[in-house]
């Protein structure tokens, strides 16, 4: 049996997306930046694409810039405030357990004269309005929060931070990184009080190598990436006709029996987590009785490094994250982990396991059954 | 402008009546080597020399690197191929060769011709007369200087004429396979590319086995391994990976024998696989990479300890190296970054906080001997499971 439990690493792409990504390569693989037929034919396929994407988050078909996927789409939103709004101040509020993709350009601009504020967050990797509302200033010009941690499935209070962010700093815009969230949530950036927001296509059963950045119309960002002037200048670039089409089909599928789907995936994983507990010496990091994600179960099982339980749960086809999966190739302790004071031997032990809408109760089983019979076996033999 | 190469060769040259063997070595190694590069070749050996060919368009800065990683030569000359248009046309063309060759001509020189072709006009002292001096006309800052020249302007008649000024340093050592085979214990670090690197290099051809240990060690790690493999045969030729799943042994050793000693016995059970391989594959040696006292288990005690079960040779080329010298080597032959990726290998899995320096080889035999009643059977195991994977044919 194979589980594919790496949901929020990547998904596999669902094949109506892959049959009309076909037929983009092969038949209508016009630029859409060309007069003739070929290049309208493909112009129309991005403004459908676009049309399905803005109906998802009720915006402005206007308000959806495409990018190459998440990282590029924070990197869009971060440098695009920073260097519109650098007159108005140079303070960036964001928090500690950001993806890499929001930590590293904040680092870029820090060196040049930003001043970052990280906000903390609790044993179950939540913020504090509280220290939120401390950090805000009349210089800050952007906050940039997750709303679905990628390595726990927390969730931010992003309404909440919301109010008080345009509540206390005029100046300030709001991104949300809703990679791991969008597909999960329903996402109304206007009504939220969100002014950017990220989302990734593979993460939600698209193609690889496309996302978007919503930006709502009445911010006002520079644009990064500079060239021919395609999508009105904001981001230059022969559009990706088959990875566009294919990422708005994946958008309104996703989307499709929201609520139905949603509700599974908590029950799933509700039944997996119970389940857990009950082996020996297993932790949960986060609340999983309360408001996280459906699609991610983070567990420590203290004893057995995540590295070797990987590997023997891969032997047996079931396939899991040490970590958080970007990061699998440079072995270093997850931030989010550590800034949720997860104590270092359960942070050594720890696997994520992540669901998609796919996800079967069988595979769940069958995973949870491999770990009754390996975990002891691998419990013999610990490193000291 | 060139359309040859001149392969030269050192040691070669005094082997005696095996000297046909080592050279037609040299000649399969150099062929074998230039099936990748871009252009048509052949090669011809003559007596004394070994000349690189080509008619079609060919990429110069790929030949001159594959050649370079070819052992047994000691140096590569750039060739231009001249038509003999009678020798005024050929001196003009060697001058323009040379003004190619040279950014300043402000050398002192002299030439050196040879004459395969009987028949010419003039023989090799006229001709090294006669093109000096059109070299000093076209050259007013030139001297000649025919006891300590800093340039030496090589003239072969030939149908074609050959001229050649340069040489290019090869890497030296003998051609491949002209000293027997030996097998490598080939780990993911540093050093054990160097050490089949080096045995290559005088001759010796390569095969290599690594013992992973699944779910300890991953698949990134194996593949890492496979990937130095690889990067060792582009100097060593095609040679086989035997890939050993360890993790039952490790695992018996784990359970049954004290852990300050777990580093020591794991490689002589190793060196033991390693020597079983050896057999089966007609490996002359075994070839590891250690350097005394860079770790626990390469101390004189240890070596002597894990050496003690082999019944044949184990060659150590890096022995009295420091890791600097190491890493030198590993850089100027491309394995160093693939070898600092940072997957854990089997022997850094299960390893003592205070592993003994000094092992007393009894005592290790007498910790062996609580493994007996599985051992024969795990080692069996171990063997008819053993993956063979062949690299660069």
């Amino acid at each position: 049996m194979e589980a594919y439990l790496d949901n929020s690493a990547t998904t596999r792409c669902e094949t109506q997306v892959v049959a009309l990504m076909t037929k983009l390569m092969l038949e209508d693989y016009g630029n859409p930046s060309s007069m003739h037929l070929k290049g309208v034919q493909a112009e129309n396929h991005v403004k459908q694409a676009t049309m399905k994407i803005a109906k998802t988050l009720k915006a402005k078909e206007k308000e959806i810039v495409y990018t190459s996927g998440g990282t590029e789409s924070n990197n869009m939103a971060l440098f695009g405030v920073a260097m519109a709004k650098k007159r108005a101040g140079k303070h960036i509020i964001t928090t500690q357990v950001e993806h890499a993709a929001i930590h590293a350009p904040l680092s870029f601009l820090e060196e040049r004269g930003f001043e970052i504020t990280k906000l903390s967050v609790d044993e179950n990797g939540i913020i504090s309005l509280e220290e939120l509302k401390q950090a805000l200033r009349e210089d800050t010009i952007l906050v940039s929060i997750m709303h679905v941690n990628n390595e726990v499935g927390a969730v931010q209070p992003i309404e909440e931070a919301a109010k008080l962010i345009h509540e206390l700093s005029k100046n300030a815009y709001f991104h949300v990184d809703a990679i791991q969230s969008y597909g999960k949530f329903k996402l109304q950036p206007k009504k939220m009080g969100i002014d950017l927001l990220s989302v990734s296509g593979h993460k939600i059963h698209g193609p690889k190598g496309i996302g978007f950045l919503y930006v709502d119309e009445h911010v006002k960002i520079k644009p990064v990436i500079l060239g021919g002037g395609q999508q009105k200048g904001m981001r230059s670039g022969t559009e990706n006709v088959p990875g566009i089409a294919g990422l708005g089909l994946a958008c309104e599928m996703a989307y499709e029996t929201f609520d139905e789907k949603i509700c599974r995936m908590y029950d799933l994983k509700k039944r997996f987590c119970e389940e857990l507990c009950q082996l020996e010496n297993v932790k949960i990091n986060g609340d999983f009785t309360k408001d996280t994600a459906p699609q991610v179960v983070s567990a420590s099982f203290v004893g057995v490094r995540s590295e070797v339980l990987l590997h023997t749960l891969e032997d047996r086809g079931i396939f899991v994250s040490a970590g958080s999966a970007c990061s699998s190739n440079k072995p270093a302790p997850s931030k989010t982990l550590l800034a949720m004071k997860v104590p270092m031997e359960e942070l050594e032990a720890t696997v994520r396991f992540s669901f998609s809408y796919h996800t079967k109760w069988e595979e769940l089983a069958y995973t949870l059954q491999v770990l009754r019979e390996v975990l002891p076996m691998l419990r013999r033999f610990t490193r000291h | 402008m060139y359309k040859a190469f001149l392969i030269k060769y050192a040691e070669i040259g005094v082997k005696g009546k095996n000297r046909f063997l080592f050279e037609d070595a040299l000649v399969n190694q150099i062929r074998f080597v230039l099936r990748e590069v871009e252009g048509e070749f052949t090669v011809r050996k003559e007596p004394g020399r070994i000349f690189v060919e080509t008619e079609t368009n060919f990429d110069y800065d790929e030949t001159v690197d594959a050649l370079q990683h070819v052992f047994g030569i000691v140096g590569i000359c750039p060739v231009a191929k001249m038509e003999d248009n009678g020798f005024d046309d050929f001196a003009a063309q060697t001058v323009e060769f040379l003004k190619k060759e040279y950014k300043e001509c402000n050398f002192s020189f002299k030439v050196k011709a040879r004459r395969a072709r009987k028949n010419y006009p003039l023989d090799s002292m006229e001709i090294n007369k006669e093109l000096g001096a059109k070299i000093v006309d076209a050259f007013p800052e030139v001297t000649v200087d025919v006891h300590h020249p800093e340039v030496t302007v090589y003239v072969e008649i030939r149908e074609k004429i050959y001229v050649y000024s340069k040489t290019i340093k090869g890497a030296g050592g003998m051609p491949l396979g002209t000293n027997g085979k030996a097998m490598l214990l080939l780990s993911g670090g540093i050093d054990s590319p160097v050490a089949g690197y080096m045995m290559a290099k005088r001759g010796v051809k390569i095969d290599a086995v690594y013992f992973h240990a699944p779910p300890y060690t991953s698949e990134r790690a194996k593949q890492k391994v496979v990937d130095l493999a690889k990067l060792v045969s582009k100097y060593s030729g095609s040679m086989r990976l035997f890939v050993v799943n360890f993790t039952d042994i490790q695992l018996a050793i784990y359970e049954k024998c004290p852990h300050d000693e777990l580093t020591i016995i794991m490689r002589r059970y190793m060196m033991r696989i390693a020597e079983h391989l050896a057999k089966e594959n007609n490996c002359l040696g075994l070839v590891t990479g250690e350097s005394v006292g860079q770790v626990a288990s390469q101390t004189l005690q240890s070596l002597a300890a894990t050496n003690e079960v082999c019944t044949m040779p184990v060659y150590r080329p890096l022995i009295s190296f420091d890791k600097q010298e190491i890493i030198d080597i590993s850089e100027k032959i491309n394995t160093y970054e693939t070898s600092i990726q940072p997957f854990e290998d089997c022997c850094t899995i299960f390893v003592a906080k205070h592993p003994v320096t000094k092992p007393n080889i009894n005592i290790i035999k007498r910790s062996e001997t609580h493994l007996d009643d599985v051992m024969e059977e795990l080692m069996q195991k171990t063997l008819d499971s053993v993956e063979m994977i062949t690299i660069g044919e």
